[in-house]
């Protein structure tokens, strides 16, 4: 089996479920709860909450614990909006983020809230300069993905955040679901007021993610009830997804430090073998992405077809983002970078983690070449 | 000294079976149920038929059920949007004083953006008498929202009759079953339930997971935006793993059932018994015969919560003060507040909640203690 699908979702490492299964039956006090027993997890999570905070570099007191990167986005964005309106109601984002932002934005657009959405080029990157000109006196959020779900796209995060310090009333919220243990970056140096990660996409449990609250920065939550997470977000603690969470981060770093080269090779070999394969086009630009994703086009094959060839050959990709996979229409971000529409239709993600091997790389190449040999015999439309 | 769980109604051990049920979800079908491929159809099957075992357990249809990340959420999406979709309707909300933060802190936020709630108050036992609901109901009421059973003191309320009045005066009814799921068979059908609230960590399933049951035909604004899951409702990834160990603590549930309404109760009466037996003084919060079978709160006068909780945590036993979620800070309970109004009864209030893994020689044992504790305290 080859699974290259992990910006989809990741197999979770076993240390990870190890982990997950030793505090769901050891540690299943409520944090909350003042006997020994609540201590003794209150402890656990705060020992993870320094954990994750030293991995990413930031106070421990910044760190929330949220369901997941869709609810981490969306309290980014909404947390600030509802907050900080009464300073302005205008925000500024791009054409290609992931639904969780996009879709957020869009809530708050029906709000009342006037959104600029800034486009991008054909490698799908944002300006500066669209940036700069966006910004008015009653602009008070930039939220901008680190790197793109679905082309694998780097965006100039880092710039930016020093553009950004200019305008020291503007928040800058990053979504870094993509971009984590694959592409790093300083939050703090860059400016980064508010940055969302996901569990399941670093080989952690799924329900789980993280926002990084910089200290100082207020926002309305989205959850209402205990006082747990600094106030930011009620309920009873995910526990065991918390510390297995930590752990699976800790592995990823690890990994990303020792076996980046790995990656790297894997990803140049995949390149350079698509674009010798007649009628393969590539969609990911070659500088500026990330090394676990490459996407590219069959233009003239149905995306949907070559999936399931792939799939009969225990193989799995996807088209686009799973979130929005069931829907039938072109990929917003292919368009946004302005494919034309045979090409944007026609797009395949591949998606890597640390451990998928070179011979899988080679072995997914000439299952692919074999099935549009003979797809392209039948089904060139 | 092995330590005795008597904290159930703050959160409860995760079974073994419920963990082993999960596992698979991360080891082999770990597929987004969002993707096309085998993995993700397969994950996608997994949940419709935990979606169906779930909905089952309430007489739902499977199409009724939203995953969500637990109590807290199911009680906030299930105010707030029921709030927010029907503000054109109305902005009057009625709950109840003895409601668990979720709700309380939900109806609240509403409050400073524009609704208007009215706070029903309880009896000395915490019950809600069904004529207030009808009383407050006004012309612009959208909904009512009370518990199924209290959680720091117990006392179920009179569900049947405030579902039957919100059903003849056509007003939405939540209400927040946290508690009572799985200690008591509840079926929205028969209650007239439009919106319900489960957590799977209080039902020894998995933290992080919890259900909204919402009647068919009815539109919630969405909290969380994104993808396209759970029927547009929730966006997210699911968390499969989580609801597959949800579906397996419901599973058990349905199993045990029978006999287990019965020994919780039991043990209660136990505790209650030997506390008789051995003559210290204390007062019942709540109601015995009322109320769910797992929760016991009972105030010793002349201690105080804190000695108290602190000779039992050294005991080995692991009580509460009231809700966990407000343990933390040992504030008077804003829930005995609204029943009665006697300083040293509401500082001297412990609750002990029973459940999976606890035995009777257990309950006794914690029991004598208990006694031992209180004796000690109250001859200083």
């Amino acid at each position: 089996m080859i699974y290259f699908d992990n910006s989809a979702t990741t197999k979770p490492y076993p240390e990870a479920l190890k982990t997950y299964m030793t505090v769901s039956e050891s540690y299943f006090a409520n944090p909350s709860s003042i006997h020994r027993l609540g201590g003794e997890v209150e402890k656990l999570i705060s020992t993870a909450r320094n954990q994750i905070a030293g991995l990413l570099r930031v106070n421990p007191g910044e760190v929330v614990f949220t369901s997941g990167g869709t609810e981490a986005n969306n309290l980014a964005i909404k947390g600030i909006a509802i907050e900080h309106q009464t300073r302005g109601k205008h925000l500024i984002s791009t054409e290609i983020e992931h639904a969780s932002c996009y879709e957020s934005f869009r809530q708050l657009e029906h709000l009342g809230f006037d959104i600029t959405f800034l486009p991008v080029d054909r490698n799908g990157h944002v300006s500066i300069q669209d940036l700069r000109n966006a910004i008015r006196h009653d602009s008070i959020l930039v939220s901008v993905m680190h790197v793109n779900n679905e082309i694998g796209t780097i965006q100039p995060v880092e710039e930016i955040g020093q553009f950004l310090k200019k305008h020291p009333k503007i928040f800058f919220h990053v979504d870094h679901v993509q971009g984590i243990g694959k592409v790093p970056l300083q939050y703090v140096q860059s400016g980064v007021d508010l940055c969302s990660f996901s569990s399941h996409k670093f080989h952690g449990p799924k329900g789980v993610g993280i926002l990084y609250i910089r200290n100082g920065v207020t926002l309305s939550p989205l959850l209402h009830g205990g006082s747990q997470e600094f106030k930011h977000r009620a309920g009873t603690e995910n526990i065991p997804g918390i510390i297995a969470m930590a752990k699976a981060l800790r592995l990823t770093m690890e990994k990303s430090k020792k076996e980046m080269d790995g990656l790297l090779r894997l990803n140049r070999l995949l390149r350079s073998k698509l674009v010798e394969i007649e009628g393969v086009v590539l969609n990911t630009p070659e500088k500026q992405s990330a090394p676990h994703i490459i996407n590219f086009s069959v233009p003239g094959i149905k995306p949907e077809v070559l999936i399931h060839s792939l799939e009969e050959r225990d193989v799995f990709v996807s088209t686009k983002s799973a979130c929005s996979s069931k829907s039938t229409e072109v990929s917003r971000v292919l368009e946004a970078t302005g494919y034309e529409l045979k090409r944007a239709s026609s797009a395949i993600r591949i998606s890597l983690s640390f451990d998928n091997t070179m011979n899988e790389g080679e072995r997914f190449i000439a299952i692919l070449e074999d099935i549009l040999n003979n797809l392209t015999k039948v089904m060139r439309y | 000294m092995s330590a005795i769980y008597l904290d159930h109604a703050a959160t409860s051990p995760t079974r073994e079976e419920v963990v082993e049920a999960m596992v698979p979800y991360f080891t082999t079908q770990y597929g987004n149920p969002s993707s096309i491929h085998q993995f993700g159809r397969n994950t996608r099957q997994a949940l419709d038929e935990a979606r169906r075992v779930i909905a089952s357990s309430i007489n739902a249809n499977f199409k009724e059920i939203i995953f969500t990340s637990g109590g807290t959420e199911s009680d906030n999406m299930a105010i707030i949007g029921t709030a927010l979709a029907l503000q054109e309707k109305g902005k009057h909300i009625i709950t109840s004083k003895v409601e668990h933060h979720a709700v309380l802190h939900a109806v609240q936020y509403l409050e400073e953006n524009g609704f208007e709630v009215s706070y029903l108050s309880a009896d000395e036992e915490g019950r809600i008498d069904p004529q207030q609901v009808e009383d407050a109901i006004r012309d612009d009421t959208i909904l009512v929202t009370i518990m199924y059973g209290n959680n720091e003191v117990g006392t179920l309320q009179p569900i049947e009759e405030i579902g039957k009045i919100t059903s003849e005066k056509k007003v939405l009814f939540h209400t927040d079953a946290v508690q009572a799921y799985g200690s008591v068979s509840i079926d929205v059908k028969h209650l007239g339930i439009d919106l319900l609230s489960v957590s799977a960590h209080k039902i020894n399933g998995p933290k992080g997971n919890g259900f909204l049951y919402v009647r068919e035909g009815l539109w919630l604004e969405p909290r969380a935006f994104g993808g396209e899951q759970e029927r547009k409702r929730r966006a997210g990834t699911e968390n499969v793993p989580g609801i597959m160990g949800m579906k397996k603590a419901v599973e058990l549930i349905q199993e045990e059932k029978i006999g287990r309404h019965e020994q919780l109760l039991n043990m209660k009466k136990r505790m209650l018994e030997i506390f008789d037996g051995e003559g210290i003084e204390y007062i019942l919060n709540g109601s015995i015969n009322l109320s769910l079978p797992h929760v016991l709160n009972v105030s010793f006068p002349g201690t105080n919560v804190e000695a108290m909780l602190v000779n039992l945590d050294l005991a080995g036993i692991a009580a509460s003060s009231g809700s966990a979620c407000t343990a933390g800070s040992i504030e008077p309970s804003h829930v005995l507040a609204a029943m009665f109004d006697d300083h040293e009864r509401m500082t001297s209030a412990i609750r002990f909640s029973f459940g999976h893994g606890n035995t009777m020689e257990e309950i006794e044992q914690a029991a004598k203690e208990t006694v031992r504790i209180v004796n000690r305290l109250t001859s200083m």
